[in-house]
């Protein structure tokens, strides 16, 4: 079995040990798929979607990706299943792995659950999000986003707002946009942006000001903020989040006029971003979620067919 | 019985002593050192090429038992021990139930001298239960062989416990040990904080969680004017500290683990979580500055944090993994790695393997001169081996050392006069 990380395994754990070769065949992928009917690629084969926290998208998106290309799914999530019971990752993994599954997707909230999963069954295993690490469909689908509306992502200033310290979609997508060329600039009060994220990288910067991260940007990204953090003392208040952070149409002016506005959801309007911005004429939120079954298409495809497992 | 150490390498630091020479083992005594004494037949190992050192002492051993025995057992532990030359090794009381009273204590004491591995000195816990609340029976536990208090692995939080704890012990003239950790800067951690954290996602231990206990207990000692050991030292801020509260002459001492010498926070990969332990492996500055701060003696002793966990425990999701990593059988080669890349001299890692331990907390041996205990450690120093645990003596395997290529090895453990291990015991290489 190939270990994990391996350019050759048949995986998609994370951005970060991904080559730009798969990176530039995904989203080539997922534009085929835009352009023409995906082919049933997948029919007979079967996913399972392992979802040890609880998430509507991307299980769904899931879902109807791989049923366009006519796989069956299998989803076990909280509540449903042995997991409730205290049964730990690796003997679920090793029941299911004995039902005749093609390929297992995993979102779970400790980092590196995706890698454990994957050291440990011999089909793709797809990361669709782990604790603070990676969510690599995530940051494809914003890519694919991205060039969509720029057509290309280098030299592109991207701002990414918001919990980056929590954040598996700010990791992702600032391991990728870096890497695709673009200036990554992270912003959000201190305490949830820690310095060392500036070993990420020469293309990356950090600020704590919200004005200096939109000037004359190209993408805005707007994370979730979760209020849970409020009591854990990383900010004050909502009120004060929302007067330092959030995103509106008079902030928007700092960025450059025909900057994009993104968020990876789910969002709560007028507290990270006012409603004006999330349903201006900039805003491309809701075509990210169309993108993220193209994206996860693209991926199956590459994984499950292109990667068929050695004899 | 008697025992003659041939033609080895007599090398004792805190005596000066470094010359190519003779041991006759008396009973449980060292009854001289010669420079050619004429002896052959059995009783007589020769040890040409080989160094006789005091025995190597582990101020920091989980052995588990009772409690836990799936992960390992006063036996497997002693005999884990030998094998890695340890004479002694003080055993850490979180067992289960926690070793806090005489009976329990005096229990281990016994165990480990019907066994006659390496030699056991228990440590008591310091409040009942390790539960940080009330002190526990400190003077009944000394009478019963303890050698020093701690709460190992549960921080005492409340300072004014662990001043009654320090100026209770000090009437019994042992050490409390303390497992330096503000709890509230390190909570939920699972690595050390820094960007190898960040990028992994894990959520991060700063090093100000570990100096920030080791400064308030500095303080507790200088004011009691009891000794404070600070276990498993890791972090440059911490080094800084007991250097400078011993330049001023508080009774502080430390210890420092050979992973936290050899490994730090960018070796973690994979989410490999033998790569997991309390306190975690630190940045590659905090790695340099406490190899600095035990080449000029600021940390005192080498002691392993042998911490055995079941493979189907640390076979999880890494937050979810115990801490903590086995140790005994890869010390003294891991260790003398500074050694060869001349970063610490092999005098200072011999001492603070043997005669500083046995100093610091007042136990017998660490010395080879006439009249001296008989605990010796025999080693070679050049011998390479590729370690694999799941050929070790441990009952468990949980070290990141695995496969690696070491140089340097146990060859005789001798305990009380008596070999208790000799490296031809080690089955064949397969």
């Amino acid at each position: 079995m190939p270990l994990p990380d391996q350019p050759h395994a048949p995986h998609l754990l994370g951005i970060e040990p991904l080559p730009l070769s798969r990176i530039e065949a995904i989203l080539d992928r997922a534009a085929q798929f835009q352009r023409q009917p995906p082919p049933r690629t997948l029919a007979g084969k079967r996913l399972l979607l392992l979802f040890y926290e609880a998430s509507t998208r991307t299980r769904t998106s899931f879902e109807v990706a791989a049923r366009r290309l006519g796989a069956e799914t299998v989803s076990v999530t909280p509540g449903s299943s042995s997991i409730e019971k205290g049964e730990s990752l690796l003997d679920t993994v090793y029941t299911l792995r004995a039902m005749a599954i093609d390929g297992i997707v995993v979102r779970h909230s400790s980092s590196g659950a995706p890698h454990l999963v994957a050291a440990h069954v011999d089909v793709p295993v797809i990361n669709a999000g782990d604790g603070m690490h990676e969510h690599p469909t995530q940051a494809l689908l914003d890519a694919f986003t991205i060039r969509r509306h720029r057509g290309t992502i280098a030299g592109l200033r991207v701002a990414i707002i918001g919990d980056v310290l929590h954040s598996r979609v700010a990791r992702s997508n600032l391991l990728l946009l870096s890497r695709l060329g673009a200036e990554v600039r992270l912003c959000g009060p201190r305490t949830l942006l820690p310095p060392e994220f500036a070993a990420y990288g020469d293309h990356v910067r950090l600020s704590w000001d919200l004005e200096d991260a939109l000037n004359g940007a190209d993408v805005v990204m707007v994370l979730r903020i979760q209020m849970e953090r409020m009591k854990e003392s990383f900010f004050p208040s909502e009120a004060e989040y929302v007067a330092r952070y959030s995103v509106t149409p008079a902030r928007m002016r700092a960025a450059r006029p025909d900057a994009i506005v993104m968020h990876p959801g789910p969002m709560i309007r007028g507290v990270e971003i006012s409603a004006e911005v999330a349903d201006s004429p900039q805003s491309v939120i809701r075509e990210q979620v169309e993108n993220g079954v193209l994206i996860r298409m693209a991926v199956l495809h590459e994984l499950l067919v292109c990667h068929e497992p050695h004899p | 019985m008697n025992l003659i150490l041939k033609n080895g390498r007599l090398f004792d630091p805190q005596l000066s002593l470094d010359r190519v020479g003779d041991v006759v083992l008396q009973d449980d005594r060292v009854r001289g050192l010669g420079p050619d004494i004429a002896a052959s037949g059995p009783g007589v190992i020769d040890c040409t090429g080989l160094i006789i050192a005091p025995g190597f002492i582990d101020l920091h051993v989980h052995l588990r038992e009772p409690g836990f025995e799936y992960k390992e057992t006063i036996e497997t532990g002693t005999r884990a021990a030998a094998a890695g030359g340890f004479t002694a090794v003080c055993a850490m009381p979180n067992t289960q139930p926690v070793t806090d009273n005489a009976g329990a204590t005096e229990h281990i004491a016994r165990r480990a001298r019907e066994l006659g591995h390496a030699r056991v000195y228990p440590i008591g816990a310091i409040t009942e239960g390790s539960r940080g609340e009330r002190l526990a029976a400190i003077g009944g536990m000394c009478q019963a062989g303890a050698v020093g208090f701690s709460d190992d692995g549960r921080p005492v939080m409340n300072a004014q416990i662990l001043r009654r704890a320090l100026e209770y012990a000090s009437m019994y003239g042992v050490p409390v040990i303390e497992h330096a950790e503000d709890l509230n800067l390190s909570a939920g951690g699972s690595m050390h904080a820094g960007a190898r954290s960040l990028q992994l996602g894990l959520r991060g231990i700063s090093s100000a969680s570990e100096a920030a206990m080791v400064a308030r207990d500095i303080l507790l000692a200088e004011e009691s004017g009891a000794h404070i050991h600070i276990a498993h030292l890791s972090t440059a801020a911490s080094a800084r500290l007991v250097r400078a509260a011993k330049a001023r002459g508080v009774r502080v001492t430390a210890e420092v683990t050979p992973h936290h010498l050899i490994l730090c926070d960018e070796d973690v990969v994979d989410y490999d979580t033998n790569f997991k332990m309390n306190p975690p492996l630190r940045g590659a500055a905090d790695r340099e500055a406490v190899i600095a701060a035990l080449a000029d003696g600021t940390i005192d002793a080498i002691a392993t944090d042998h911490a055995p966990h079941a493979g189907h425990e640390k076979q999880q999701e890494f937050d979810r993994a115990p801490f903590g990593i086995i140790g005994l059988e890869t010390a003294l080669p891991l260790v003398l790695r500074l050694v060869e890349s001349g970063r610490v001299s092999l005098a200072r890692i011999v001492d603070a393997l043997s005669s500083s331990p046995a100093r610091i907390f007042n136990l017998r041996g660490g010395r080879l001169e006439a009249g001296a205990l008989a605990d010796l450690t025999v080693f070679d120093p050049s011998r390479e081996w590729i370690y694999d645990p799941a050929r070790g003596l441990s009952k468990s395997r949980n070290s990141p050392f695995a496969g690696w290529r070491l140089r340097g090895a146990a060859v005789h453990t001798i305990v009380g006069g008596r070999v208790v291990w000799s490296a031809t015991a080690r089955p064949p290489e397969s």
